[in-house]
């Protein structure tokens, strides 16, 4: 199979030769509010935003650029300096797939940083909030502009850093403590699948830099070690994007402020598994491997949980939640379809981060002006008080159940096409799929904006700020037209192509009139009514009802915690006994004993100190002849 | 005789850094002896100051102009190569600081003359507004004159000079120490005694050498080996007389005995210029010797060397564990760190790129260290109880809770002499044992296997220190605080900058190690002038 991956040139000066400085301003911007603490209260939320606009303006400077050159001489990478030295030389990656997602991040970021000001103006920790997303844009950064994989891991766990702070920022909710915990357990479990994958990298090539590893990797080569690093770096993969089975994480994050799960929970860092699987693509991942199968599995597998999940939620924010599980799903299921997939997986991910962004402020919004409420049989008929949030999220809901010629329509069809051609059974799940996502996003909207009021006595719902809503109008504008800006013509495909393969002239071309695409706009339209007359038409009980075995099934979650429950944390739990006791016993009184050893070597080996000068001449003395004797007698032999 | 006496000719450009510190400390004398007592003070500090930085500024100035001399400056007598250079940036950067928190008040007795507890002392003590003896700061200046001198010197007796004229202003300032006088003048004493018996060895060894080579130039020694009989038993005897000297300078087992006594009773600014200035000065010069005037002879020395390091090594690291006084417990750390550094003297050998990589890794590993070294003590003057700094490491529990950003600071120090990763002291240790396991893969080396059975003890030891830093850290954050326990001075400006420079560069150069092993590449790859 030919290869259409451009070479990566090394490259000085310009916009890209300083690319460190879109990590720099944000890293900087964290530090001064961290460190300067409470001199920083009054512009500090100001100085957060500044630094992720700056960030910003760089990207977009390398973008431009970037696309100055010829598509071939497109991946850059830039040198910074040895960090450990004769190992890791620490460089950054400029090429059309990393500069995609730093346009994302700095983009959405700066937004929603902007929108933070109002939603955060009244938390007295403001300042912590912003050093946190600061901290978290930096992180991601790094993550994907690094050259190689421990820079990448570095990012990966930065963010997972700035998750777990931001999950947990309201540390004085119990249930929020837990929750970032609970992310940070289940985090490392795909860490440690990273982690190990990066070791066999290293066994197996001496190099952990894509350069190198792109100059020794032959197109389509494939062996047991490769497989293993494939399967390892997908755990990896499925940790960070709350893919099945360590999907558990993601529902308990909505714990955190409301732009946390905009920002880090839907828009950027869970889709850092789907960049994992697509800049390792053409190493780990090559079309028709064993390691691309699995993706594509657990693509398929976690967008229907996620969408069944989302279809019994009551609180808004975790019905978003599953559905950003169910979108990263198909993701997944893309970046596991080769260079076809990788164009549509990524453009998915773009839009999604919009229409995603744009839906989780706008419950933001709604949950500003309810006070706090999440609970959606307590909202209702919000259309009217709440009219740019309600437009805003309404484009976002077009979008994401693929209303034809919004951004969400375009890509994901593409990716339900491109799987139906590759993979049948899980294209044909995928349609599924998106039927379920009209049915529970309706079910949403219907219940927030449209229907008889059923707010609390002392809820006075009312429009949000301009600094809040301005952010909305932005985002839902990307969700009406990106989707069509990036697919038609193969604009995505053909950009990113010298990156992650594929033959430019194989542009795919957008048909919507296949049979997956007409079967599932048609699905989509049968969700939408189904939920119009149950939730739309019918009233909306304000009480949850107890509803049937399969919603419970649907509202436990799949069972995925009583699942890990028992599966592993009551034989963890067994096992920590275990070694507790063994470490008590056996280890302990090793390493006790050795202390012991040596502490009494010390304790004999002082009495040498005695204090008088003369024991001390003494000792120099007999050093002095030891060391002739030593010199006289090696000398000799 | 009717011969014209011919003038030496000194290179004053190339000498200029030197020439600044020797003159200003001259100048100081001279304010001593005219400027009224009340006024010296503001005479001595710019002086001081000044003369340090223009001292590095001209340093900076030819390593810059890149016209670094490659041969010996004044008739052959100092070498100021590229590897002398660095050092002696590294030695004025470290002795500025320094001057820094000498420059605080409390630290000096006002009349060291006087017998602890009498009326003498307490009249002077009356009359003195906490700055103490003000000869503090040309004593600091002759000292760190001779600190420059010492590593640069190219032959032996201009290097028993520099000794001389760095070691005894130390002797005076280890007696000034204004609270625990007893200790201090004990520690003074002790040092001289000690100091002078080892200076005996030297010249000893100086002598035995001329007696073989019959000069005393480093060069000159390596030529007349590779000509004569290296076996012959007075060059050998000489040598060990000579490494004495050295070793002792630089605390290595078994010639250690003094530091931890001396480092306890010294002032803890004089403390911390001797555990970073004069360590940096005196493997400079154990460098220079070894590499310089013995390169033949290394079928001898490296033995032996390596049993002088495994043994530093590990009694630092072992007698660190007992110790209850943080002072003397940093002193053995010292000795540890001596030891590792040792490590990095042994794999100066094989090619000249493998000389390089293992000079790199020393010169980086001497100014990381001595620049952490110099934070560390600056917080101890910091935490202080009635009768002067809280020296007893039980007065440390719980400082944590009283102090946090202190602590922090202080358990960062630790965490970076034990080495961990992403500190400055992880890189030092990394570097300097990759140029040892390096060095043991050099064709012709029978040494291999004991290399790297030397970096083995290295690690270990590393491993038995980290446990007595960490104790500190456990100690300071998960004890409960003395209800009595010492309060925390409000730290003057001097202080606070020495404080934050020091983690400045421990937490650059662990993130950014390439900023000064850059600098130290580029000054070991000319080498020393052999």
């Amino acid at each position: 199979m030919e290869s259409h991956i451009a070479e990566i040139t090394q490259h000085t000066g310009g916009v890209i030769g300083s690319a460190w400085l879109m990590i720099a301003f944000p890293l900087l911007g964290a530090l001064i509010l961290l460190t300067l603490g409470r001199f920083t209260n009054r512009w500090g939320h100001l100085l957060g935003v500044a630094m992720s606009l700056a960030s910003f303006v760089v990207a977009v400077l390398a973008f431009f650029e970037l696309i100055g050159f010829g598509e071939e001489q497109r991946r850059k990478a830039v040198e910074l300096y040895d960090f450990i030295p004769g190992m890791v030389k620490m460089g950054l990656l400029i090429d059309p797939l990393s500069i995609s997602f730093a346009l994302l991040i700095t983009g959405v970021g700066s937004l929603i940083h902007i929108y933070s000001i109002g939603y955060m103006a009244h938390d007295e920790h403001r300042r912590r909030f912003f050093a946190y997303l600061n901290l978290f844009v930096a992180a991601m950064l790094l993550l994907v502009l690094a050259d190689n994989y421990v820079g990448l891991f570095i990012g990966w766990e930065g963010v997972g850093l700035a998750s777990y702070l931001l999950i947990g920022f309201w540390q004085f909710k119990p249930s929020a403590a837990t929750a970032a915990k609970k992310a940070f357990v289940v985090n490392r479990v795909g860490d440690f699948g990273l982690l190990v994958g990066m070791f066999v990298i290293w066994t197996t090539f001496g190099t952990l830099t894509f350069k190198n590893l792109g100059e020794q990797i032959t197109a389509g080569q494939t062996n047991g070690a490769m497989l293993a690093i494939g399967l390892l770096l997908l755990l990896g993969a499925c940790g960070k994007s709350a893919q099945l089975p360590l999907q558990s994480w993601l529902l308990d994050a909505m714990e955190g402020p409301t732009p946390v799960s905009a920002l880090i929970h839907a828009a950027t860092m869970v889709t850092a598994g789907v960049y994992l699987v697509v800049r390792s693509g053409a190493f780990f991942f090559p079309e028709g491997s064993g390691a691309a199968l699995a993706v594509t599995i657990v693509g398929a597998a976690t967008l229907l949980a996620g969408a069944i999940i989302g279809c019994a939620k009551d609180d808004i924010k975790k019905g978003l939640a599953g559905s950003t599980m169910s979108q990263i799903g198909y993701m997944m299921l893309g970046a596991g379809l080769g260079p076809a997939g990788y164009a549509f997986a990524i453009g998915h991910l773009i839009t999604h981060g919009f229409f995603k962004a744009d839906m989780f402020l706008g419950a933001g919004s709604v949950m500003h002006g309810m006070n706090d409420e999440v609970d959606m049989r307590k909202y209702g008929a919000l259309r009217k008080v709440m009219p740019i949030t309600f437009v805003t999220f309404f484009i976002g809901y077009l979008a994401i159940i693929g209303f034809p010629l919004l951004s969400g329509y375009f890509t994901k069809d593409g990716i339900i096409e491109t799987a139906v051609h590759h993979q049948p059974i899980l294209g044909w799940l995928a349609v599924l799929g998106a039927g379920i996502t009209g049915f529970y996003m309706s079910r949403m909207v219907f219940m927030t904006f449209f229907g008889q009021k059923r707010w609390a006595e002392d809820a006075h719902p009312h429009e949000s700020p301009l600094v809040m809503t301005i952010p909305l109008m932005i985002l839902s504008l990307g969700s009406l037209g990106l989707g069509a800006y990036l697919v038609l013509n193969g604009t995505l495909y053909r950009f990113l192509s010298p990156a992650v393969g594929g033959d430019p002239a194989d542009a795919p071309h957008f048909d919507p009139f296949t049979t997956p695409g007409l079967a599932t706009l048609a699905l989509v339209a049968v969700g939408v009514g189904i939920a119009w007359m149950k939730y739309g038409r019918a009233e909306v009980p304000a009480v949850q009802p107890r509803g049937s075995f399969l919603t419970t099934f649907a509202r436990r979650d799949l069972y995925g915690d009583a699942l890990n429950e028992s599966l592993f944390m009551r034989p963890g739990q067994w096992l920590t006994r275990l070694a507790v006791f063994f470490d008590n016993r056996g280890i302990d009184g090793l390493v006790n004993g050795l202390a012991a050893g040596i502490g009494g070597s010390s304790g004999r080996l002082r009495r040498i100190q005695t204090g008088f000068a003369r024991t001390y001449a003494l000792s120099i003395l007999i050093g002095a002849a030891l060391l002739t004797g030593a010199l006289l007698l090696v000398g000799t032999i | 005789m009717n011969d014209v006496i011919q003038a030496p000719t000194i290179e004053y450009g190339t000498l200029a850094p030197l020439l600044v510190v020797f003159g200003a400390a001259c100048i100081g004398v001279l304010i001593e002896a005219f400027a009224p007592r009340y006024l010296r003070k503001s005479f001595h500090v710019p002086l001081t100051l000044l003369s340090l930085a223009g001292a590095f500024a001209l340093v900076l100035v030819q390593t810059l102009r890149g016209q670094v001399s490659t041969t010996p400056s004044a008739m052959g007598a100092v070498a100021v190569d590229g590897p002398s250079l660095f050092i002696w940036g590294v030695i004025l950067i470290l002795s500025f600081v320094c001057v820094l928190l000498i420059n605080d008040e409390g630290h000096f007795v006002a009349s060291a003359a006087s017998v602890p507890g009498s009326s003498d002392e307490e009249e002077a003590e009356a009359h003195d507004n906490g700055t103490g003896h003000t000869e503090v700061y040309p004593l600091v200046l002759f000292a760190v004159g001779g600190m420059l001198l010492f590593p640069a010197a190219h032959d032996l007796l201009m290097m028993f000079v520099a000794l001389e004229v760095m070691s005894l202003p130390l002797y005076l300032l280890c007696g000034l120490a204004r609270r625990r006088r007893l200790l201090s003048q004990e520690a003074s004493m002790k040092y001289f005694l000690l100091g002078a018996f080892s200076s005996a060895f030297f010249l000893y060894g100086t002598a035995m050498i001329y007696g073989f080579a019959g000069t005393v130039s480093l060069p000159g020694i390596n030529q007349a080996m590779a000509a004569g009989n290296t076996l012959d038993p007075l060059l050998l005897i000489g040598f060990a007389m000579l490494g004495v000297g050295l070793l002792f300078k630089i605390g290595a087992a078994p010639f250690q005995a003094w530091k931890p006594d001396v480092y306890q009773g010294a002032p803890t600014p004089i403390t911390a210029l001797m555990a970073s200035g004069t360590l940096v000065a005196a493997f400079g010069a154990v460098l220079r010797v070894f590499w310089v005037g013995l390169g033949n002879l290394d079928w001898n020395w490296r033995p032996v060397i390596w049993g002088v390091a495994a043994l530093t090594m590990v009694v630092g690291s072992i007698l660190a564990i007992t110790q209850t006084e943080i002072k003397r417990m940093l002193a053995y750390s010292s000795i540890a760190h001596a030891g590792f550094l040792l490590v990095g003297v042994l794999a100066t050998y094989g090619s000249a790129e493998q000389n390089a990589v293992s000079l790199k890794a020393i010169l980086f590993y001497l100014a990381v260290y001595g620049i952490t070294t110099v934070g560390a003590f600056a917080v101890l003057t910091l935490v202080r109880d009635p009768g002067g700094e809280a020296g007893h490491l039980s007065r440390w529990a719980g400082l944590g809770k009283r102090a946090p950003v202190l602590s922090g600071v202080f358990a960062f120090f630790l965490l970076a002499f034990a080495g961990i990763p992403l500190t400055s002291g992880f890189f030092g240790k990394y570097a300097v044992f990759a140029a040892a396991l390096n060095s043991g893969t050099q064709p012709g080396d029978s040494m291999g296997g004991w290399m790297a059975g030397l970096v083995v003890v290295g690690v270990v030891a590393s491993a038995i220190a980290a446990f007595f830093y960490v104790r500190v850290i456990v100690l300071m954050f998960f004890n409960e605080p003395a209800a009595d326990g010492p309060a925390v001075a409000a730290p003057s400006m001097g202080t606070v900058a020495v404080i934050a420079v020091s983690l400045l560069v421990t937490v650059g150069v662990g993130l950014y190690p390439e900023s000064v092993l850059g600098v130290a590449n580029d000054a070991a790859s000319s080498l020393f002038i052999r």
